[in-house]
């Protein structure tokens, strides 16, 4: 049976698995809600507004930079597996010539301060 | 009595094979109900280790914060995972107002499965014909660990969202902020460590180290685990649950036994990547005398306390330090780590000293490399402390420097 397919066998069986105890919970579990208990729980005070706020456009420009560097990392990790076999240096200078757009990259966006928590 | 492949759960393996095909089964269908007994056992396995370290750890603060912990629910109070286990069972479980009541109650399981799907390919011991002690051998296994290890980000946005609270979407905006960043570290750790392997096998890259890989790949192993524990979100990198600060961020709304399921996504999460850690670094499953999945146990858990250690003795970041440590000095510093062992690696090969001539003077010298680097950053990144420090004046003196015209000046509205 090849990996994949057994990858499936256990997401299923760990569904199976970590449902039981919710099950359990459902059957044991008391379960009398009323409308005090079951409100926003945010530290005794009514909730205030939509939830779905508006968040902050600094997680974005992390996200970026994130992208940026798993998209890196799918371009690098094959050529880390080819390392061993390289004959001469030139696979090892491309790969510096590579990364050092990426640092140059991240030093941009440091620079220009979008490292920073506002 | 001569047993396959040396190894109690091999020989049961065997004898179960030949067992359902002694009835009569085609081999498809053997393959397939091994598949779901291999997926059981590994999932239960998991499980197990879980109530286990939730134990562990609670013993371990106690005694690194001089009290006893839990001792009255069986001998040592070993029985108290499953004390806990029956409280949480039988906890009302509540569905707050205005949720989004499918992915509410879907993502406790996302979460905990996320978690359990690491464990199948993390190598419990060597493959001596029948098959080794895994759930697959995948050719691409640490990239696969790299895959199903974010699923858990996603969970955690599940729960955080559809649970119509404040603090809950807060804690999950943390949750994907602190997570992606810390994945960049963790992969670019990972892209040294297959560089050096040659191989994202996992049981190769345990073969393939003929000397134990931390001594090499010393700063790798130092920037995985950092990223790790980051991953599984726990303390001092737990900002996306900061109790005094967002209650509990994502999971607040959750009660009983799905509070119980994030709990366990978190400690089997942080526990699969003492494994990983375990596997790619400390030989795995290799030692002498004892079976190889003990060792392998005996390896995990060492990493679990080193684990535990940090954890009760940090403090807990802010989330502007958290940004920064990640990207101002994990990132540069994982990079720089990437090309001195590219270029070490390459140049110790060419003068005859590669890893095939003689694999502890090629690891002894790479480590030296390592701590020098180790040494070069944490030296700069001590003068910039310096430096932002003198910038910082203390608060008592920046209200003495408000100049009268300043202080009078009509606020902007």
């Amino acid at each position: 049976m090849d990996g994949w397919a057994f990858v499936g066998v256990f997401v299923i069986v760990g569904v199976v698995l970590l449902s039981l105890p919710l099950v359990l919970a459902a059957l044991l579990a008391p379960r009398k809600p009323n409308s005090i208990k079951s409100e926003t729980y945010e530290c005794g005070m009514e909730t205030y507004g939509d939830t779905r706020v508006q968040f902050k456009a600094q997680y974005y420009v992390y996200a970026l930079m994130f992208a940026v560097f798993d998209i890196e990392t799918v371009f690098l990790l094959p050529w880390a597996i080819a390392y061993k076999s390289f004959g001469s240096i030139f696979p090892l200078l491309e790969m510096i010539v590579f990364v050092l757009i990426l640092v140059g990259g991240l030093a941009y966006a440091w620079r220009k301060g979008a490292l920073e928590w506002l | 009595m001569q047993i396959p492949g040396n190894d109690i759960f091999i020989a049961l393996a065997v004898w179960l094979r030949n067992l359902l095909a002694s009835i009569g089964l085609d081999p498809t269908a053997i393959d397939v109900v091994m598949a779901l007994i291999r997926a059981a056992v590994l999932g239960t396995l998991a499980l197990l280790v879980f109530m286990l370290i939730t134990w562990l750890e609670r013993k371990v603060v106690a005694r690194m914060q001089d009290r006893i912990g839990p001792n009255l629910a069986g001998p040592w109070g070993l029985l108290q995972p499953l004390a806990d286990g029956i409280k949480a069972i039988t906890k009302e479980d509540t569905t707050p107002a205005g949720a989004d009541v499918m992915i509410f109650n879907a993502s406790p399981i996302v979460a905990g499965v996320a978690a359990l799907l690491v464990y199948a390919v993390i190598p419990l011991g060597p493959d001596t014909g029948f098959g080794a002690l895994q759930g697959t051998d995948m050719s691409v296994g640490l990239f696969y660990i790299l895959a199903v290890g974010a699923v858990s980000l996603i969970a955690i946005l599940m729960a955080g969202w559809s649970s119509n609270n404040k603090y809950a979407l807060v804690g999950a905006f943390r949750a994907v902020a602190e997570l992606l960043s810390y994945e960049v570290p963790q992969v670019l750790s990972i892209t040294a460590m297959v560089m050096i392997a040659g191989t994202m096998r996992m049981t190769e890259l345990v073969e393939v180290q003929s000397v134990p890989f931390i001594l090499p790949l010393f700063l790798t192993a130092l920037i995985f685990l950092i990223s790790g524990i980051a991953e599984s979100g726990r303390s001092p990198f737990d900002l996306v649950e900061a109790e005094s600060e967002i209650v509990a961020g994502y999971h607040i709304e959750y009660s009983g036994m799905k509070f119980s399921l994030f709990f366990l996504g978190e400690f089997v999460h942080a526990f699969a990547v003492c494994a990983v850690f375990a596997t790619v670094f400390l030989n795995g499953w290799e030692g002498p005398i004892l079976p190889p999945w003990i060792w392998f146990f005996v390896k995990s858990f060492a990493v679990f306390f080193v684990m535990m250690w940090i954890k009760f003795t940090m403090p807990r970041f802010r989330i502007d330090q958290l940004m920064a440590f990640n990207w101002k000095f994990l990132v540069p510093v994982a990079l720089v780590n990437l090309f001195t062992l590219a270029v070490g690696d390459t140049a110790l090969k060419t003068v005859g000293l590669g890893r095939g001539a003689n694999p502890w003077a090629w690891g002894l010298i790479l480590f030296a490399l390592n701590v020098v680097t180790l040494m070069a950053a944490l030296g700069m990144l001590g003068r910039a402390a310096r430096k932002s420090r003198l910038n910082k004046r203390p608060i008592v003196a920046r209200m003495d420097d408000v100049s009268p015209a300043a202080a009078s000046a009509p606020v902007a509205k």
